[in-house]
């Protein structure tokens, strides 16, 4: 058997796992990893600016592609620059383990350079996590912490590990366990048949459902399995934030996003439904918003790997636990031998009912005005990319525009912090993304607020050659927070004016990339056209924006589906009258 | 309506373990009445009871949170069946002939006695139900210097049992 040191061992492990990219910043207690790492080819390190740069790029590639992403940071700062990454990626259950370091065994605990408690740290954070007290037991936690990552629900992971047990002077026997068997954890992999036999009786009685999918299905790969069934039962199908693209947003069975910002057609249809078919979602705050109005009249079937996600906030009638993909198989199975044909017309008056509502139009915006529209960019985006970009993006008024008006026609295609809503997400995630799709298309949609919270990955950007293009809605204004404050302060708009603002163009181009100011409508297009062209250039588009828009529609916090703020260009008053 | 539960768990012997249930307790706003822990005769497992009061619905995701914990291998709620619980305490009084007298008086299935005598004090040691002891600690009250609780454990009776 191959004797190998602790550091070397912690990137062979990587190697046997097949991780082709490891996100990272060296420091004192991971010098003897990335020693190893100097003497190999196969793992190869990309050398962030900062270490949530490192966790959001990780993350950016693992929902991407579906593999889990790889985090190396060092001990005491180093790990808790991660942790703002680590539960962004905990929040929307992405796959990550994230190795760091750690001082040696004989000083923990005694407040040593660079010493921080990791493990008490990310524990609320983390899937699970490990803090590694043997050499020889650093191959196995590693096996161990990419199954946890990867399966069932997934999530992140961190293996703290001390400086002495990577010494490089102390070999020991390695061998890569080919797989792990833990007593005290077995995720749920098929559901329960009995349930889906249930939940196929509510189907065939619903006259009001809705297919109501989330992030698990992409999460879970089970988007073709979704089609089908959607395709089977042809009823309408909305997709929360995270789940986007899981469903053809541009196909009329879609009735677009649900919750605080989700269309008109949506949140009413979830309103009035008599059974809501919830496949991979958990249902989040900002989808139900009123708990005790959240579709009064609807039976709720409940697909989740998690048994911790039922009945969590809204009870269900019936829940089946499982990973959605066997389990829609179960369903489609199911349905076949019922031998009922579930057509439009079995449902036409609630298709009626939909389309009056789609027909208030309630993204509306002005398209007539002389300033740059931030919905007008997003839509320009769409066009210029033929709706095939990789799209990630920071968290606001942008954020929110992007999941609007760029209808995602494939899954993972769009990359956002949903749960935990971390501004700086979106810069270092579409470089991970380009990572995983080094040929695609990648736009980062962010605002001057967001970007400035890992605008130093530009560097890292330049040095691994990952072009992207940067959307910049800017408004000069933290636009989701004006819009809050314009809706229940008064106006008052409490510190979310951005002063002194970068020459956006001119630090792009300080950090090697190119840079471009658009300030007029007409230019929209043809810049974005001509930054595109550049496939081989990071191009920084400053687009100067309209400053007061508003995201429409808007449940304001705390009220119901049906209660919804529109947009003023919408026919909303038309149609009531 | 809430209701307090008794809920065991077999946990993996590991540090960090027990901080992850009662870091998922604060994180979640769950009450804990009473928590206690110790290895069992496999020593790679811990058996951990815990006392919480909720509405079926809390108590319902505070089972299903706990075994979400990668370190909890089994648990039971023991308010579920017919089960048999125990809490000791030992309680410091001043000697008198008025308490000796008192616990000597208790019923004989009580599990009450005098278990120090040293310079006039007294280490009483006391075991029974939990709400058993709340009301004899609340008639001595007056008299009591130190009381100590081990927290609530419990078997279920009968066959049913948590092990492996």
């Amino acid at each position: 058997m191959v004797e190998l040191s602790g550091g070397e061992i912690v990137i062979q492990s990587l190697k046997d796992e097949g991780v082709e990219y490891v996100f990272g910043y060296p420091g004192g207690c991971v010098l003897h990893i990335y020693d190893a790492i100097f003497k190999q080819e196969d793992v190869k390190h990309v050398l962030v600016r900062h270490e949530q740069g490192a966790t959001h790029a990780a993350d950016g590639y693992a929902r991407s592609s579906g593999k889990p992403g790889v985090v190396l940071v060092t001990s005491g700062p180093g790990a808790t620059n991660a942790v703002t990454g680590i539960a962004t990626a905990y929040m929307d259950s992405i796959p990550m383990v994230v190795i760091t370091g750690q001082v040696p065994r004989p000083v923990i605990g005694t407040d040593a350079f660079q010493e921080v408690d990791t493990v008490g740290i990310t524990r609320p954070c983390v899937k699970h996590n490990f803090l590694v007290k043997d050499v020889t037991d650093i191959a196995e936690t590693m096996k161990k912490a990419f199954y946890l990552a990867t399966s069932g629900r997934p999530g992140p992971v961190v293996v703290d590990i001390p400086k002495d047990i990577t010494d490089p002077n102390i070999k020991v026997p390695y061998q890569y366990p080919s797989k792990v068997t833990m007593r005290s954890y077995s995720p749920v992999v098929s559901g329960d048949i009995g349930q889906t036999i249930k939940a196929i009786k509510l189907i065939k009685e619903a006259r009001r459902p809705v297919i109501y999918s989330g992030g698990g299905v992409i999460l879970g790969e089970a988007s073709n399995e979704l089609r089908e069934l959607c395709r089977t039962l042809n009823f309408p199908v909305t997709q929360t934030l995270m789940g986007l693209g899981a469903f053809p947003g541009t196909d009329p069975q879609s009735i677009g996003m649900l919750g605080m910002h989700g269309t008109y057609e949506a949140n009413m249809a979830m309103h009035e439904s008599d059974l809501i078919i919830a496949i991979g979602a958990r249902f989040d705050d900002r989808v139900t918003g009123k708990i005790a109005e959240f579709c009064p009249h609807a039976k709720i079937i409940h697909i989740d790997v998690d048994p911790a996600s039922i009945s969590k906030t809204i009870t269900v009638d019936v829940p089946i636990v499982g990973q959605v993909k066997p389990i829609l198989l179960d369903m489609l199975a199911q349905l076949k031998s019922l031998g009922e044909t579930f057509d439009r017309a079995r449902i036409a008056d609630w298709w009626k009912q939909i389309e009056d509502w789609r027909a208030v139009d309630c993204m509306a915006y002005d398209k007539n005005s002389g300033t740059i529209k931030p919905q007008y960019v997003i839509e320009q985006l769409y066009q210029v990319t033929k709706g095939e970009a990789f799209v990630t993006s920071d968290v606001g008024q942008h954020q929110m525009f992007a999941a609007q008006f760029y209808p995602f026609d494939k899954p993972r295609r769009w990359i956002n912090s949903g749960g935990l809503g971390t501004m700086g997400f979106g810069l270092p995630a579409a470089m991970g993304v380009k990572f995983a799709h080094p040929e695609a298309d990648v736009a980062c949609v962010t605002g001057e607020g967001s970007i400035q919270m890992c605008l130093q990955e530009l560097s890292t950007m330049l040095q691994y050659d990952t072009p992207v293009k940067i959307i910049n809605l800017n408004n000069g204004y933290l636009g989701m927070v004006r819009q809050w404050q314009e809706f229940t302060y008064k106006s008052r708009y409490s510190h979310s004016y951005m002063e002194a603002l970068p020459d956006f163009k001119k630090l792009a181009e300080a950090y090697g990339h190119v840079g471009m100011q658009i300030s007029k409508k007409e230019d929209v297009e043809p810049a974005l056209r001509e930054a595109f062209a550049m496939k081989d250039r990071t191009v920084f588009l400053d687009f100067l924006t309209d400053r007061e828009e508003n995201v429409y529609p808007m449940i304001e916090a705390g009220k119901a589906h049906n209660d919804m703020v529109m947009a003023p260009n919408s026919k909303y008053k038309r149609i009531l009258a | 309506m809430s209701r307090q539960h008794i809920i065991s768990v077999l946990l993996e012997n590991e540090s960090g373990a027990l901080s992850r249930v009662a870091g998922l307790f604060s994180a979640r706003a769950y009450n804990i009445e009473s928590l206690t822990v110790a290895p069992t005769l496999d020593e790679s497992l811990s058996r951990l009871t815990l006392v919480t009061i909720g509405s079926e619905e809390t108590i319902e995701q505070i089972k299903k949170q706990l075994n979400k914990l990668v370190d909890v291998v089994k648990l039971i709620d023991l308010s579920e069946s017919f089960s048999l619980e125990r809490e000791l305490a030992l309680v410091k009084v001043k000697k008198s002939a008025a308490i000796v007298q008192r616990i000597e008086a208790l019923d004989s299935d009580t599990l009450a006695r005098i278990a120090d005598e040293t310079d006039g004090y007294l280490i009483v040691e006391l075991s029974g139900e939990n709400a058993w002891l709340d009301d004899f600690l609340q008639d001595m009250q007056d008299d009591v210097i130190e009381v100590v609780r081990t927290g609530v454990i419990g078997l279920s009776r009968g066959e049913r049992a948590l092990t492996l």
